[in-house]
């Protein structure tokens, strides 16, 4: 099967555009991008699901390669190459931002420019470093995601349903309605991954061209989290978006928007 | 922008649980009393803060990462349980449930927040019965792996004059245990037992009779050279057995007499083994018999044969009953397969294995347990 299809992979924009490769953080798949992406049709929008989330083959994941985060960036890698691009601009949400810098450093031809949307290299505190949470708070998030599956089992039933019925939009309907539901396993794998992991020395390795865009107000990545990132990727700017919550695109989506386009196409990536 | 249109009057302040009007990204514009009430807290420190602050961190994250986008992209929320945390740190477990309004502008969202403490005890048991039983199906799986592991050899016995070629393939992901084993062991100076059989059902029980099965063979076989006799005794044997297991199994008596092999074969309700001879004929040894354990008057019969530059092919039905698109593999299908290997005990057990495995595209949907024995006598002793 090609990554495209285990990916759920959709290519816009521009034939000719530079790529800009628009990743998903934890929680919902590709529709997070739906009010930024369109935004860039003079760029090659690439907009996927990371494996286990959204419309993303599950049948192809595997527990046993998904334990780090540099499977997740293989993959970015690996659809580029497939899709014969290079030179892209990779947008990425909150883990992803990490996912981002991890695609950079398996070749830096490919992912040549970061846009970190809400990133955070640590989400633990420990020492000085403020990453906004404790062990504790995050068995306490495994726990809350334990009790909700929030309709995981509910969708299946409706998509066989919508086939019987012959109506491809129902099944694209329901595909859409679920793209934040994820089979509870891989979600706790993705969660405990993403809010037990440590980036932070990975940062070093940017020679990218980076831009961290963070709310105003974001209780999952903290302003301090997002400084920190700032301060460690060499030459990388910071913008703030007046904006409240961790998913700027969702809230402020035409000051996220400005902000990425101004430090693409401004001249500074 | 403006701010949303505040909620008035006694109804909603009074009603008997929380209620919430947010703005569209979660920061609370109003709070009836309620919901003051479930967070132990005034108004001044309710109203103007995002929602998350009211929530347990896992909440707080679930509702950014989570709650908020299904929330833009349909429009609701239902029976999301979450902790409220109070000021001293008390957690209330509450069940959330809200609806946004895109077609007011700024758009608003509307929650109802109530207590779920009872609730949330026997929910919080059922999920502790559901992880015990998760864990307990995953040890006794564990178990019946590593028991079956016992009672398939990891290869047969070196034989002299003899070649012994055994193959085995646990059913579909190898989780579930079948209950097909085989076994070869030596009971004189020239005379060997190959027993290779099936034991009705699947999981730690079978494994566990199948165990009893293999042991009792070869106690039986020292005790009666005759296969049938033996196959008598086992059904005796397993018919006492409280559990309700059968099995059935092929027997050979192998005697080495000089020039030959001589082969004794008594069946038990299991296929009959296939003879192939150097001009690639195929044909089935052995009469029918009973299974062992399951029949008041079990019958078994004995046929000897004698071996020179034949192969003998012993298999559980595994192989014949391999689904595939093009239906089943069959006896046929099995013949063919012995039929156009080499004629060599190894090539043959792997020509069966793999074909009854490439029938159905990979997946063994049963237990696949396959042995071949050739007689090798360039050179014969006394």
């Amino acid at each position: 099967m090609s990554v495209a299809a285990r990916l759920n992979a959709h290519v816009d924009g521009a034939v000719d555009g530079r790529p800009m490769v628009f990743v998903h953080g934890f929680g919902c798949g590709q529709q997070m991008w739906r009010f930024v992406a369109p935004a860039f049709d003079d760029h090659r929008v690439v907009l996927l699901d990371l494996a286990g989330s959204g419309g993303s083959d599950v049948r192809a994941y595997d527990a046993a390669r998904y334990d780090r985060l540099e499977a997740y960036a293989q993959d970015v890698v690996d659809l580029l190459v497939e899709l014969d691009l290079d030179d892209a601009v990779l947008v990425g949400h909150s883990v992803s931002a990490m996912i981002g810098v991890l695609a950079h450093a398996l070749a830096p031809e490919r992912v040549s420019t970061l846009v970190m949307v809400a990133p955070s290299a640590r989400y633990i505190d420990e020492g000085d470093y403020v990453g906004g949470f404790s062990e504790a708070d995050i068995d306490d998030l495994l726990a809350t995601m334990d009790r909700n599956h929030l309709g995981w089992q509910a969708p299946l039933a409706g998509m066989v349903g919508a086939t019987a019925a012959g109506g491809d939009t129902g099944v694209a309907a329901e595909l859409e309605e679920s793209f934040c539901r994820t089979r509870p396993d891989i979600a706790r794998q993705f969660a405990s991954l993403t809010f037990r992991g440590d980036n932070r020395a990975d940062l070093a390795r940017v020679a990218a061209p980076t831009l961290v865009l963070q709310s105003a107000v974001d209780v999952v990545a903290p302003p301090e989290a997002g400084r920190f990132v700032h301060e460690n990727v060499r030459g990388s700017q910071l913008v703030t978006i007046d904006t409240v919550g961790h998913s700027p695109h969702l809230t402020a989506p035409g000051a996220t928007a400005d902000a990425i386009r101004s430090f693409v196409d401004g001249g500074r990536a | 922008m403006s701010a949303p249109h505040r909620p008035e009057g006694v109804e909603w302040s009074l009603l008997p649980g929380g209620a919430l009007l947010l703005d569209d990204a979660l920061v609370v514009v109003a709070a009836n009393h309620a919901m003051l009430d479930l967070a132990a807290r005034p108004e001044p420190d309710v109203v103007g803060r995002p929602i998350g602050d009211l929530l347990s961190a896992g909440g707080r994250i679930m509702t950014q990462t989570h709650l908020l986008p299904m929330l833009r992209r349909t429009g609701r929320i239902d029976e999301v349980a979450l902790d409220v945390v109070t000021p001293d740190g008390t957690r209330v477990p509450v069940m959330v449930s809200a609806t946004r309004d895109g077609d007011v502008t700024p758009a608003v969202v509307r929650a109802l927040v109530v207590g779920v403490s009872e609730r949330r005890r026997y929910e919080s048991d059922l999920l502790r019965a559901t992880r015990e039983a998760e864990s307990a199906r995953a040890a006794a799986d564990a178990l019946a792996v590593a028991l079956q592991a016992t009672l398939i050899p990891p290869a047969p016995p070196v034989v002299e004059h003899l070649d012994i070629a055994a193959g085995y393939r646990p059913a579909g992901d190898g989780n579930e245990v079948g209950g097909d084993f085989y076994d070869v062991f030596q009971t004189g100076g020239r005379s060997w037992v190959v027993v290779l059989g099936d034991v009705s059902g699947k999981g730690a029980l079978a494994a566990a009779v199948t165990a009893s099965v293999r042991h009792h063979v070869r106690a039986l076989a020292m005790q009666h050279a005759d296969p049938s006799e033996v196959l008598r005794h086992l059904d005796r044997t397993l018919a006492d057995d409280p559990t309700d297991h059968f099995c059935t199994l092929a027997l050979g008596r192998l005697d080495l007499l000089g020039d030959r092999w001589r082969l004794d074969v008594s069946l038990a309700g299991h296929p009959p083994p296939l003879l192939r001879r150097t001009d690639g004929s195929v044909v089935e040894v052995g009469e029918y018999g009973t299974p062992v354990g399951l029949l008041p008057r079990p019958e078994f019969g004995t046929v000897s044969l004698d071996l020179v530059d034949e192969t003998v092919t012993f298999y559980t039905d595994g192989v014949t009953e391999a689904q595939g698109p093009s239906g089943m593999l069959g006896e046929d299908g099995l013949a063919r397969l012995v039929a156009g290997a080499p004629h060599d005990a190894r090539a043959i057990t792997a020509a069966v294995v793999e074909g009854a495995l490439a029938h159905q595209v990979g997946l063994a949907s049963d237990d696949i347990a396959v042995l071949t024995l050739s007689p090798r006598l360039g050179r014969l002793p006394g």
